[in-house]
């Protein structure tokens, strides 16, 4: 399949969008998955709530809040780019940032799982062989909970892919800058000669789902296989 | 090595109040589940931290409630093998028996040949725990104990989810690593075989509390202790020495304070120590020596006492030289053949009542 220069430019700033809010999100993720399976404080099920709203919200409205809070002279916006340097606004890493957002509680959900279903005897065993607290969760929770954070991270990464109303609102639709693959579409979509593009990108969308899906499959089954304690080749 | 535990713990409706003493060699924790011996191990470890107490180790005191001590496990250098295993699925067993050496606790290099060397390891270090059999795990486990450094081994029914094949050979390797390894275990079971092999000192435990502490042949043949223990079978635990091994019909002879014994499939060399328990209800009480009879075991020995009559069933004490033996009768036994202490009778025990599971080798 043949792609314009155009198309290409959609395409890599789509996977870049999405493998940094990914990345970005993910330490906040486990550390946020970790308090809400394990501490229990007041006020928890708030948290939970809010850690749960970009799923329930209409992406306009995240993407709206997004616009005041790191607008150019929203609150958090200044803080990020007077300590920080990085401008978010209108920006591709506006856009990273809303893929996060709306992912977060996709990672989140997953990962609190693969936390809860750990066998804390285990940890206690570490302890009795010198591990301290960050020891036990290094050595021990974190490497058993990886099937989940694997399936957190396809999950935001589809997301991120996908993420539509949030990115419009909060940093429009740039060519080059914040015109991601569902832009491009829409875009495309608007324009009297756009069917045959459109087509292609919504392909392109398909594939990229499919190979997002295949690869963590994979990776779960491999992982799952390994916290189980069966040896590589599958003997049981 | 001196272990002294002291502790009180209330848990819902249940209450623990353990207070013992123990030194080198093995110390097993009796009683029937539910009587609070994991709680005391898990308070040793610093799993569980007791309401009121105090635990020193060597005269250092790791939990002391008065004076508001309490060293937090990973720093308490104790090694606890769980009645599970509890190896950790994602490592391979060589990852898991170095696993200690990741937080400054593992031990030198040739402690680690040593010890995978003694446990029979090393056909296993590629291995994942996921397909070990429970025995293999349980070797892994011990192991990886070992291999932390500790100053005092903990092991908690390690032979509990295991098949009675796996449990002899699992059995075998404890032994071993208490008479290669100098550190001091305490080991928790409610099985009398296990510890009547393994034990020097017996704690007795019962509902949360301590019943009796002392020498193993001691704590394990004292008659008043068994209506309290269900699992308790009663009987005589004796210290023998092996005398003569005859191979041709798979016998030994065993010298003991008092006389000889002869039993069978009796696994050690002449001149190794053997400790036989025999139940109570294994022997059999005669007033002449009896004449052809299958029974191997006559012990020529005088009534000591006779214990309280419980339905239709009495305990009677037989000195035989140096040593007690204890035989269970029926009331009418006793009453037909006029069984008083002082009276001069014969003890018999068949051979096959003193098999391998009553025998074992102490240290």
């Amino acid at each position: 399949m043949h792609l314009t220069p155009e198309e290409q430019e959609v395409l890599w700033l789509s996977l870049r969008v999405a493998f940094w809010s990914v990345f970005v999100s993910l330490p906040f993720a486990v550390a946020v998955a970790y308090v809400l399976a394990r501490a229990s404080f007041p006020g928890k099920t708030l948290f939970d709530a809010v850690v749960h709203l970009p799923l329930v919200l209409p992406p306009v409205v995240v993407g709206y809040f997004l616009l005041l809070l790191f607008g150019r002279r929203g609150p958090l916006g200044e803080i990020l780019e007077h300590w920080f340097g990085i401008v978010v606004a209108f920006r591709w890493t506006g856009a990273a940032l809303a893929a996060g957002i709306m992912g977060f509680p996709l990672m989140v959900r997953a990962i609190r799982l693969s936390f809860e279903t750990i066998d804390r005897k285990l940890e206690a065993a570490a302890s009795t062989l010198g591990a301290g607290r960050v020891g036990v969760f290094a050595t021990v929770t974190l490497p058993l909970a990886l099937p989940g954070i694997i399936t957190g991270i396809l999950l935001s990464f589809a997301r991120g892919l996908g993420e539509f109303g949030a990115t419009i609102t909060f940093v429009s639709n740039i060519p080059g800058e914040t015109r991601t693959l569902p832009l491009a579409i829409y875009t495309f979509t608007q324009t009297p000669s756009g069917d045959e593009a459109a087509m292609k990108l919504s392909l392109i969308a398909v594939f990229l789902s499919l190979a997002a899906l295949y690869v963590s499959e994979v990776l779960v089954r491999r992982a799952v296989k390994r916290v189980r304690g069966d040896d590589a080749d599958g003997r049981h | 090595m001196t272990l002294t535990v002291d502790i009180e713990h209330r848990l819902g409706a249940f209450r623990l109040k353990a207070s013992f003493e123990a030194s080198a060699g093995v110390t097993a924790l009796f009683g029937r589940s539910g009587a609070g011996k994991t709680s005391v191990v898990n308070t040793i470890a610093g799993i569980l931290r007791p309401d009121r107490g105090r635990i020193d180790i060597n005269g250092d005191t790791v939990f002391d409630s008065a004076r508001g001590v309490d060293v937090p496990t990973p720093k308490r250098r104790i090694g606890y093998v769980f009645q599970e295993g509890r190896l950790f699925p994602h490592l391979s067993v060589q990852q898991n028996l170095r696993y200690a050496g990741l937080f400054s606790r593992g031990s030198p290099p040739s402690e680690f040949a040593h010890v995978v060397d003694l446990l029979g390891l090393k056909d296993l270090l590629d291995r994942r725990p996921g397909n070990l059999s429970g025995g293999e795990k349980q070797r892994v486990a011990i192991g990886r104990a070992l291999l932390s450094s500790p100053r005092l081994l903990l092991l908690d029914e390690p032979l509990a989810s295991l098949d009675a094949h796996r449990k002899s050979e699992v059995l075998q390797y404890i032994e071993l690593i208490r008479d290669e390894v100098k550190v001091p275990i305490v080991y928790v079971s409610h099985a009398v075989e296990e510890v009547v092999r393994v034990a020097d000192t017996v704690v007795l435990m019962s509902a949360g509390g301590v019943l009796a502490v002392g020498p193993a042949e001691e704590v394990m043949g004292r008659p008043d202790l068994r209506p309290r223990e269900g699992a308790f079978e009663g009987g005589a635990v004796i210290d023998t020495r092996v005398v003569e091994q005859d191979m041709e019909h798979d016998l030994a002879t065993l010298a003991f304070d008092g006389g000889t014994l002869t039993a069978t499939n009796v696994d050690a060399l002449i001149g190794e120590l053997v400790r036989v328990r025999i139940r109570a209800r294994d022997v059999s009480i005669a007033l002449e020596r009896p004449q052809r009879i299958s029974i191997q075991n006559v012990l020529e020995g005088t009534i000591a006492d006779i214990g309280a009559e419980r339905s239709g069933i009495v305990d009677v004490t037989i000195t035989v030289g140096a040593t007690t033996l204890r035989s269970r009768i029926t009331t009418r036994a006793m009453e037909q053949l006029g069984l008083a202490p002082g009276l001069n009778v014969y003890a018999l025990v068949k051979a096959v009542s003193l098999d391998r599971r009553g025998a074992g080798a102490p240290t």
